[in-house]
């Protein structure tokens, strides 16, 4: 008997039904009786001393009731608070403003529109101080100390390596051929498409509900008891439906804080919604890392060793979210789909006036800037030694007979298969035609390239002996209870932001327990009744809160066996789980399924053993997982314009065990839409003011319909020995892997003309002056 | 942190007023608002109808689409007042009698959606393409919503949901205007 | 030209100022309002270059003019001298108008590339013509084919031809108490075709470079008149005179052609920005002239 809604299957989701019909409740559809509204004043300064801030004149705004600055917060202890990297930021600044948007008051009104006219009355008188931009200068000395507040008085927040230094200076040393490039993968934006904000509420007993955009409702409940000092029981966080997240919903913003604080002084419930303008310029960017890398081989082609050196620009703070033991998160995955025997990676954080952060945009935690890196630099090194990138990689590849494989930078990667998914992406497109049509184009000069990125992921944080977010451990969470009509519900430690998690893990449930898919209803993103877990980012839902749902199943199934026994009136011994239910070996009729067990565990369990159906388990992952895949990207090139045309995108992708075809092939669109953006549109830019280019749609260009391609995806499927139902996890798999496929194609077009590397994003006038220069030489 | 008094009733720098009489999805509703409000903000907050969102402050995004007089505008670069008297359509008035529309079928068959938030806009530019090419070629479908941004699908299901809808909507039929 | 980015201001927000409204039902009524409120009160035709900035408080206007209640200020018709567009027409009916398609495509070619297909169900053709902004992409259609406006104010009505109207950025001939009725182009003639080819760093984005080319050719073939004009290279669209002047009396082919966008490469004065550096804006100009003259030439030919 299969079950209705099992893994594997393209069932249709749940969530659907309300999002379809505009049912949907994101955080600024909540209206409560009495609500106000929170607006921002920010600095348009990127560093200035404050002088004054004046709120005469935003008192007498018809509607305002409140203006909030930093002096009332300092009063509580509550100007600066913690990052989740342990390092310190503004709520709001007493004396400084150390980034352009950066909040200065906020204005508490009682509407929207009363809101927005008082931060305009707000008058600052500002001091400009010099600013810093460019981490590069950061680190010179005599520049200006950023963060004074700090023992040691440097621009340098930390220094992190790993690897082998004196081994890989050897090995390069020693290698036939060396090869170097410098990367720069500038600042982008996340943007989904719901900004972030929150409605703060204390009840008549104090209890204080926050309806907030936050991917991890349970972190932000500890941490907001630990800095505001409200008992943690007194505190609800409810992540209601979210509009996307990527990691831009994980950091506390000061926006949270002055809603809480809002709310407590004035005994209403106040809304903070950001606008797309605040949220582009203030919240949390992505990327940033100044990357030199260098790579060595053999004559022959085998890879020898990789060194790569990186500055992070993180801003004023470091406001990312990494697990804290590494500063530049899992960036050390970067030797990628490669044996190497020696390696050194070196990270060091900067900090500029700009706003603070690091991790979003779909990154697994810096993974998305490792695997850029080994992608583009092998395809250099493949090219400086004249051979096909295609063949180089298939040479070098960690054979499957190695796995599990570990790293010369310490991961043990748990399964790959890396020649199957490049070979099978290498068929799809049919690389050798693209290869003869490229040298016939050539010779008409035209510019045509194909771009390859074999890339393999490090997501599942994490276990708990490496493995925490300010000490929290980064275990997930799964609680199930059946009811005695044989329906379930469960909940989760982690919060869906789009990723179908209302579908996906009942799927699993349903394979588990043998009940369907539509009888079990899910739950997330609150904290009075969910679990505790660290919440949805760096794709690890599927591999932690994923397999503690079948844990905690399992647990279920044990003693569902034991009540089964019971009512078939044998030892549980003599059954079996088959065909989802228990029969007694051998007397495939004699079976009860779990619907049957569940009514009995409520009016016929046996003596002795407590009543109910339920389990809890909080899953500690024995290792991360290691999705990967092979990527191939066609590009055409105008030759007068510079345009590059994506003409054909191949994603060849392996996350292990599949839960939903029809939902991973979602997460590989979206992912893949969300590469195309920073190889070929998005960027952040600064003048050396600190003044932000282009901090809005209008000018921070997403893709659209008609510049995403028409994206063709395949799978592989090699399971995760490690987890309960061999899934990895694929969330974050395409952006990471996209971007050196694309910029890979581009240099290849342009190859025969001796370019080996474009920083991204590649836009036409790029490409032009390449083109322009070569022709004038 | 400094409280104001609170505005006395009648304060003459409120305003100035107007009364907006729509009909949103057949019915009639209306309010009084300040001549400024936008129209998305007097769907969202003077009407309850929340399906609507608001995903930037540029017109750039396409989340608040909605329906005047049948067209596919952006509801948060139209003032509430300039709607007076007219016709509007959102996502709430899609399903008629429990029965969901076929652009909400094809939404969910296709997996046309993720994190659901730019779905209501996408849908009624979508409905408002069909009612005037009833068989669009690709190309035309992903134009007609390249003022729609979608974060989470990549588009690809988006114009699948569309396709499906189309068929739906006016049996399968080859091509549509070049 | 200042750069066209939007750099972060002392306000951030989606809530425009107060204002008082008036929806005139008369053409004179409007102009009326617009006298009395001395240069204060702004039109509001579909909005959408007016509340984007209002949002933003980056304009301010006492009051707003409403005129979409006002009758007759939305048509294409060709009477015996004049393509006629009433200044309400919203940009998408220009798309839809098969006499556009059929006889001025160079109107559909740059409808099709404004803004996005909802903003141009609102935003008008008058508002995208009078607004003033470099980067809109009528001006240079309506430089190239030698359009003509006709606007009201409280004391008449008076013509204005479209290459005395774009003055600076922002800046047009339409005073404050004026209201554009009106779009008058000359007939399409046997032998004509025109082109608008845009350059843009993603569909819905301002251009890079557009550039507009008409051209009227003989019956022996040569080009008996020509219009080129820019835009986003330079304070206002521009009219490329000299290089129109060149056109005349040549043969449609590569070589007047080349040497036309080379004519119009020259009066530019492109501004490097997140759309690109100055010196790749001029060079995208010879390309785009190139592209536009040739389409236009193929379409006075009978093509497409």
């Amino acid at each position: 008997m299969t079950v209705h809604g099992g893994v594997g299957q393209s069932i249709k989701r749940k969530e659907d039904a309300r999002f379809v019909r505009g049912k949907g409740n994101y955080v600024d559809d909540v209206k409560l009786p009495g609500m106000l509204y929170l607006d921002i004043v920010r600095s348009p300064y990127a560093h200035a001393r404050i002088r004054s801030i004046n709120i005469e004149k935003a008192l007498k705004v018809p509607g305002v009731l409140a203006v909030i600055r930093g002096k009332d917060l300092e009063a509580a202890n509550l100007a600066w608070m913690p990052t989740l990297m342990s390092d310190k930021q503004m709520v709001l600044p007493v004396e400084r403003v150390m980034y352009q948007s950066q909040e200065v008051a906020a204005v508490v009104a009682d509407s929207r529109y009363a809101a927005a006219d008082g931060v305009v009355a707000v008058e600052v008188d500002y001091e400009p101080l010099p600013v810093v931009v460019d981490p590069m200068k950061a680190l010179e000395p005599g520049a200006p100390i950023l963060r004074p507040d700090r023992k040691e008085q440097t621009n340098r927040i930390w220094h992190w390596e790993v690897g082998d230094r004196e081994g890989t200076d050897k090995a390069l040393k020693e290698s036939d051929v060396v090869v170097k490039e410098n990367l720069y993968i500038p600042r982008i934006h996340v943007s989904s498409i719901e900004t972030c904000g929150c409605v703060a509420s204390f009840d008549a007993m104090g209890k204080l509900t926050v309806w907030m955009t936050t991917q991890a409702p349970h972190a932000i409940r500890t941490v907001f008891a630990l800095v505001a000092g409200l008992p943690e029981q007194k505190i609800r966080i409810i992540s209601p439906d979210i509009g996307g997240g990527f990691g831009g919903k994980v950091p506390v913003y000061p926006g949270y804080v002055l809603a809480v604080v809002a709310a407590l002084k004035t005994g209403h419930p106040v809304k903070w919604i950001e606008d797309r303008s605040e949220n582009i310029q203030a919240d949390s960017f992505a990327r940033d890392y100044h990357i030199s890398a260098e790579i060595g081989a053999t004559r022959d082609g085998k890879l020898t060793a990789l060194r790569v050196k990186t500055i992070a620009d993180h801003g004023y703070t470091d406001a990312a979210a990494n697990p804290s033991k590494f500063p530049a998160g899992l960036f050390h995955i970067v030797t990628g789909s490669y044996p190497f025997e020696k390696a050194h990676v070196e990270v060091d954080g900067v900090y500029t006036n700009k706003p603070p952060g690091g991790i979003a945009y779909r990154c697994s935690f810096r993974v998305t800037e490792a695997a850029f890196t080994i992608e583009r630099i092998v395809d250099s090194l493949a090219r400086k030694l004249g051979m096909d990138p295609a063949e180089f990689r298939m040479k070098n590849f960690i054979p499957p007979e190695a796995f599990p494989f570990k790293s010369a930078l310490g991961w043990e990667y748990d399964s790959g298969n890396y020649q199957g998914a490049l070979r099978k992406a290498m068929d799809i497109v049919d690389y050798d035609a693209l290869r003869k049509e490229q040298a016939e184009k050539r010779k008409r000069g035209e510019l045509m390239g194909i771009g390859i990125s074999s890339f393999t992921e490090i997501v599942g944080a994490g276990p708990s002996h490496t493995f925490d977010i300010l000490g929290l451990k980064m275990f997930d969470s799964c609680e199930i209870r059946i009811h005695p009509t044989g329906k379930a519900i469960a909940r989760f430690g982690t919060k869906s932001q789009g990723q179908g998690h209302e579908t996906t893990y009942a799927q699993i449930l349903a394979e588990e327990l043998g009940i369907s898919s539509e009888d079990i209803a899910i739950e997330e993103g609150d904290t009075d009744t969910a679990p505790y877990g660290l919440g949805t980012y760096a794709s690890r839902s599927t591999p932690t809160a994923g397999a503690a749902a079948s844990i905690a199943a399992r647990k279920i199934r044990d003693k569902a066996q034991k009540i089964a026994a019971h009512l078939l009136e044998v030892s549980p011994d003599d059954l079996e789980w088959k065909d989802h239910k228990f029969q007694v070996k051998g007397v495939p009729d004699k079976a009860k399924t779990m619907a049957e067990i569940a009514f009995a565990a409520y009016t016929n369990h046996p003596p002795g053993m407590e009543a109910g159906l339920e389990a809890v388990d909080y899953y500690d992952p024995p290792n991360l997982t290691y999705p990967f895949g092979s990527y191939i990207c066609v590009v055409d090139i105008d030759k007068e314009t510079g345009e590059v045309k994506i003409r054909r995108f191949v994603a060849v992708d392996d996350c292990g065990t599949i839960i939903n075809p029809m939902i991973v092939e979602g997460q590989i669109h979206g992912g893949l839409t969300m590469g195309l953006a920073p190889a070929l549109l998005e960027e952040i830019h600064y003048d050396e003011n600190g003044n932000m280019l282009g901090g809005s749609f209008m000018d921070y260009l997403l893709p659209t319909a008609v510049e995403t391609p028409k994206w063709e995806t395949a799978k592989t499927t090699t399971p995760s020995p490690h987890h309960p139902i061999g899934a990895k996890g694929v969330g974050e798999s395409a952006t990471v892997g996209a971007p050196a496929a694309i910029v890979n194609a581009v240099v290849d077009a342009l190859a025969h003309l001796g370019v080996t590397h474009i920083d991204i994003p590649i836009t036409p006038w790029k490409v032009w002056k390449i083109l322009h220069e070569k022709r004038a030489a | 942190m400094v409280l104001a008094e609170m505005p006395s009733a009648g304060d003459e720098e409120t305003g100035p007023f107007v009364n907006v009489h729509v009909t949103v999805n057949g019915a009639p509703r209306s309010a009084t608002v300040e001549t400024r409000t936008l129209l998305v903000h007097f769907l969202r907050e003077n009407l309850s109808l929340t399906g609507t969102h608001i995903g930037c402050d540029t017109t750039n995004c396409g989340a608040c689409t909605i329906l005047l007089d049948g067209k596919a505008v952006k509801s948060c670069t139209i003032l509430a007042v300039q709607a007076d008297g007219r016709e509007l359509r959102t996502v709430e008035g899609l399903e008629t009698d429990g029965k969901l529309h076929p652009i909400q079928e094809g939404f969910i068959e296709e997996h046309g959606l993720q994190c659901g938030f730019c779905t209501p806009g996408m849908m009624m530019c979508s409905v408002a393409l069909l009612q005037k090419n009833p068989h669009p070629t690709e190309e035309q479908i992903r134009r007609a919503i390249s003022g729609n941004l979608c974060r989470c699908t990549g588009y690809v299901n988006i114009v699948k949901a569309i396709q499906h809808a189309a068929n739906k909507m006016a049996g399968p039929s080859g091509g549509g205007r070049p | 030209m200042t750069p066209r980015y939007s750099i972060a201001q002392e306000v951030w927000g989606v809530i425009p100022p107060r204002f008082e409204y008036f929806a005139p039902s008369s053409i004179d009524e409007a102009v009326q309002i617009l006298d009395r409120f001395g240069g204060e009160a702004k039109v509001l035709a579909g909005g959408q270059s007016l509340l984007p900035v209002m949002k933003l408080r980056l304009a301010e206007p006492r009051a707003l003019v409403d005129i979409n209640r006002i009758p007759d200020l939305a048509y294409i018709r060709e009477d015996a001298k004049s393509l006629r567009i009433g200044a309400t027409t919203r940009t998408n009916d220009l798309n839809d108008s098969e006499l556009i398609h059929a006889r001025y495509p160079i109107l559909s070619d740059a409808a099709y590339e404004i803004a996005d297909p909802l903003v141009r169900n609102m935003g008008t053709v008058g508002g995208n013509v009078s607004h003033g902004d470099p980067a809109n992409d009528l001006p240079a259609c309506m430089l190239a084919l030698g359009a003509h406006f006709v606007v009201r104010s409280p004391t008449g009505t008076r013509t204005i031809p479209a290459k005395e109207f774009y003055q600076d950025t922002f800046v047009t001939a339409l005073e404050s108490n004026e209201l554009l009725l009106e779009i008058q182009i000359p007939k399409a003639r046997p032998g004509q075709g025109n082109a608008y080819v845009k350059l843009e760093k993603r569909i819905g984005d301002f251009p890079i470079v557009g550039v507009a080319a008409n051209l009227v050719l003989t019956t022996k073939g040569t080009i008996e008149s020509a219009g080129l004009a820019l835009t986003a290279v330079g304070p206002t669209a521009l009219k490329a005179t000299e290089a129109e002047r060149h056109l005349v009396g040549k043969a449609p082919e590569d070589a007047a052609f080349q040497r036309a966008a080379e004519f119009a490469q020259e009066i530019t004065s492109p501004v490097s920005d997140l759309r690109g550096p100055a010196e790749y804006k001029r060079a995208m100009v010879r390309v785009l002239a190139l592209r536009a003259l040739h389409r236009a030439s193929a379409r006075a030919h009978g093509g497409a």
